[in-house]
């Protein structure tokens, strides 16, 4: 039987590791086997099981674009086993990918659309992905905003990205921190995510808005875009449960009848809508 | 189908070569008052007089601790040495319960509804499975209601019914049944026309499954969970025996340079099963805990893959350290 075992991960090999904040790091990966780095293809919205060889494996989103070849890039914050294992290790080091799992961010259907990208704290990752993607084929869309919120100054990710998306003419980037949060010199704004949404105040005309973040976030969020005039069908997220194989079998990840890493993670919120908010 | 008959005589000869061959022989055997499946070289090591066995056969096809692959760290790059299906040893599964066989469908159905996996199938594939029909039950006893029935012959390679001289009606589905008997065609005899209804438990349905279907997809919000969980202490006992509970954590095992990735059956009613690393929790009470186990069995199974996530074993009511019973509590929502 030569049946391929789901579970067997692609060996990586940690290419640079990024600290992006207290606790936070990017790897970039690239496959040590060039067959299967050829094969290898995936969209904005997917994830994967990443394992560190010893401590077993966690589940992230793929944060690089699809655009970007030759490699893929995690990030994530050191806080249990596994994440801690992964932080210990090296660039050159090997660790376990396999993936990619999941449903992915209508990109084609949104051509000619405004796109909004509301983010709060570790919950940029997934979003960074669809970012760089629509950035890279810029010409298929028409306003980019972006509003990016953490804790403090300290905690936002992706700080040169940030700045390279602020400095773009073509993008409306916003930052916030939490009241508190911010430095001396802290230039953005100072607020939570869902208030500085609705002081931007983003048109919903022809206009996708995609919310990721914490759940007390999305919580809040939802009812700004509401009153902004977004339907629900303008409207997703990507949604985050415990996960253990990523493709459906583990039985953990569901949300009502479906299952986050079959169905998900992307979710419009019309979906969301007939599904039980109190299971994620 | 094909139908014969074997004496009682026959039936030990039958088994002492079916082990003298080598395969593996699991069957229920008494230890202490517990009646268990076990490895087994005689016949008389089997148990007889037991309504049902403690735990369901489904550990001998899905590992309570299975390794998936494993590896070792040489000079910084790690090597990966796939799982070998060829290390798996053909068995046979000797004296199964039509609910216990009947169990492997919604098993395969969740290991490979949409990519094969390569574990379970390579363990199923080694495995024959004798069922003997029950000619007695009990009152936890429900496989009428979910599809089958004392002598439900789903899932099973042969089907022995047992009669009164100490012989057996024997029903031969499948090739791999057809090569277990080929191991000893002489002791096979023609069929003798016994009624095999005659020597079956009655058992009839206590609920209507369309019904309780109907009745859960409008439940999610009932009280009804609260009320019929506040006793359950979130041991797992109930998944642990049941032959579909399919639910698994996957754990890394390793010592130095060596490690296996192990997958370990798991349970939805434990509080740690669906803990975020943030500290959130959906299902961070008892209650949507057991919501889920209900709901996933008698509703999103049979939604998303065409079958139901119970076969009427009733383990879990007898397993159950604070007396829940899954048949009173699905009567009670179909009453409602």
């Amino acid at each position: 039987m030569s049946e391929k075992n789901t579970y067997l991960p692609y060996l990586m090999t940690i290419e640079k590791v990024i600290k992006e904040a207290p606790g936070v790091k990017t790897f970039r990966l690239k496959f040590q086997d060039e067959a299967e780095a050829e094969a290898f293809e995936f969209e904005a919205g997917q994830f994967g099981e990443y394992s560190a060889f010893g401590e077993g494996e966690s589940t992230f989103c793929i944060a690089s674009s699809p655009t970007r070849k030759g490699y893929i890039e995690c990030t994530f914050r050191d806080t249990g086993r596994v994440t801690s294992g992964l932080a210990s290790l090296e660039e050159g080091s090997t660790m376990g990918f396999r993936g990619p799992y999941g449903n992915v961010f209508p990109l084609d259907e949104w051509k000619g659309k405004n796109l909004v990208f509301i983010a709060g704290g570790i919950a940029l990752p997934p979003m960074r992905c669809v970012i760089w993607n629509a950035l890279d084929l810029r010409k298929n869309f028409g306003d980019i905003t972006i509003v990016y919120g953490a804790k403090t100054v300290n905690d936002l990710v992706y700080k040169t990205e940030l700045k390279e998306w602020s400095d773009r003419p073509d993008v409306r980037m916003v930052t916030t921190v939490d009241p508190g949060g911010q430095t001396a010199d802290w230039k953005g704004e100072i607020g939570f995510v869902p208030t500085v949404v609705e002081k931007v105040a983003p048109s919903a005309e022809n206009t996708i808005a995609i919310v990721c973040g914490p759940p007390i976030m999305i919580k809040f969020t939802f009812p700004v875009l509401e009153k902004l005039g977004f339907r629900d069908d303008q409207v997703f997220t990507t949604l985050e449960n415990r996960m253990k194989c990523g493709v459906g079998k583990c039985g953990r990840c569901n949300v009502g009848k479906l299952y986050i890493c079959k169905d998900g993670p992307v979710f419009s919120k019309e979906e969301l809508n007939l599904i039980p908010a109190e299971e994620y | 189908m094909e139908v014969k008959y074997i004496s009682e005589g026959g039936i030990e000869q039958w088994f002492k070569i079916i082990v003298d061959s080598g395969k593996r022989v699991y069957a229920p055997v008494n230890a202490r008052g517990q009646v268990d499946f076990k490895l087994v070289k005689n016949l008389g090591e089997v148990a007889s007089e037991y309504i049902q066995t403690t735990q369901s056969v489904k550990a001998s096809v899905y590992q309570k601790a299975e390794v998936l692959f494993s590896y070792e760290k040489v000079n910084g790059k790690v090597e990966l040495k796939d799982f070998d299906p060829e290390s798996v040893p053909e068995t046979v599964l000797w004296k199964v319960h039509p609910c216990d066989a009947a169990g492997f469908k919604p098993l395969s159905a969740i290991f490979n509804w949409d990519t094969p996996d390569k574990m379970h199938n390579a363990h199923l594939v080694k495995t024959t499975i004798v069922s003997f029909s029950c000619p007695a039950s009990d009152e936890s006893c429900f496989c009428s209601s979910v599809n089958g029935s004392p002598g439900n012959t789903a899932g099973s390679d042969i089907q022995l019914t047992m009669l009164p001289d100490g012989g057996a009606i024997v029903e031969i589905f499948t090739i791999k049944g057809e090569a277990l008997i080929a191991l000893m065609p002489s002791v096979f005899e023609a069929d003798k026309g016994e009624d095999k209804q005659k020597y079956l438990a009655v058992l009839p349905a206590k609920f209507n499954l369309e019904e309780v279907n109907a009745k859960l997809n409008k439940a999610f919000d009932s009280t009804v969970w609260k009320e019929q969980s506040e006793r359950c202490i979130g041991c797992g006992a109930c998944a642990f025996v049941c032959p579909t509970c399919a639910c698994f954590d996957i754990q890394e095992d390793a010592h130095g340079s060596k490690g296996r990735r192990i997958r370990c059956w798991d349970a939805c009613g434990f509080g740690l099963f669906t803990l975020h690393t943030s500290g959130h929790n959906p299902r961070e009470h008892q209650s949507q805990r057991w919501r889920q186990r209900i709901l996933h069995k008698f509703s999103y199974m049979p939604e998303r893959l065409s079958v139901v996530g119970c076969t009427g074993c009733g383990r879990c009511s007898r397993a159950c350290p604070v007396d829940m019973n899954i048949l009173e509590h699905i009567t009670s929502i179909a009453a409602q």
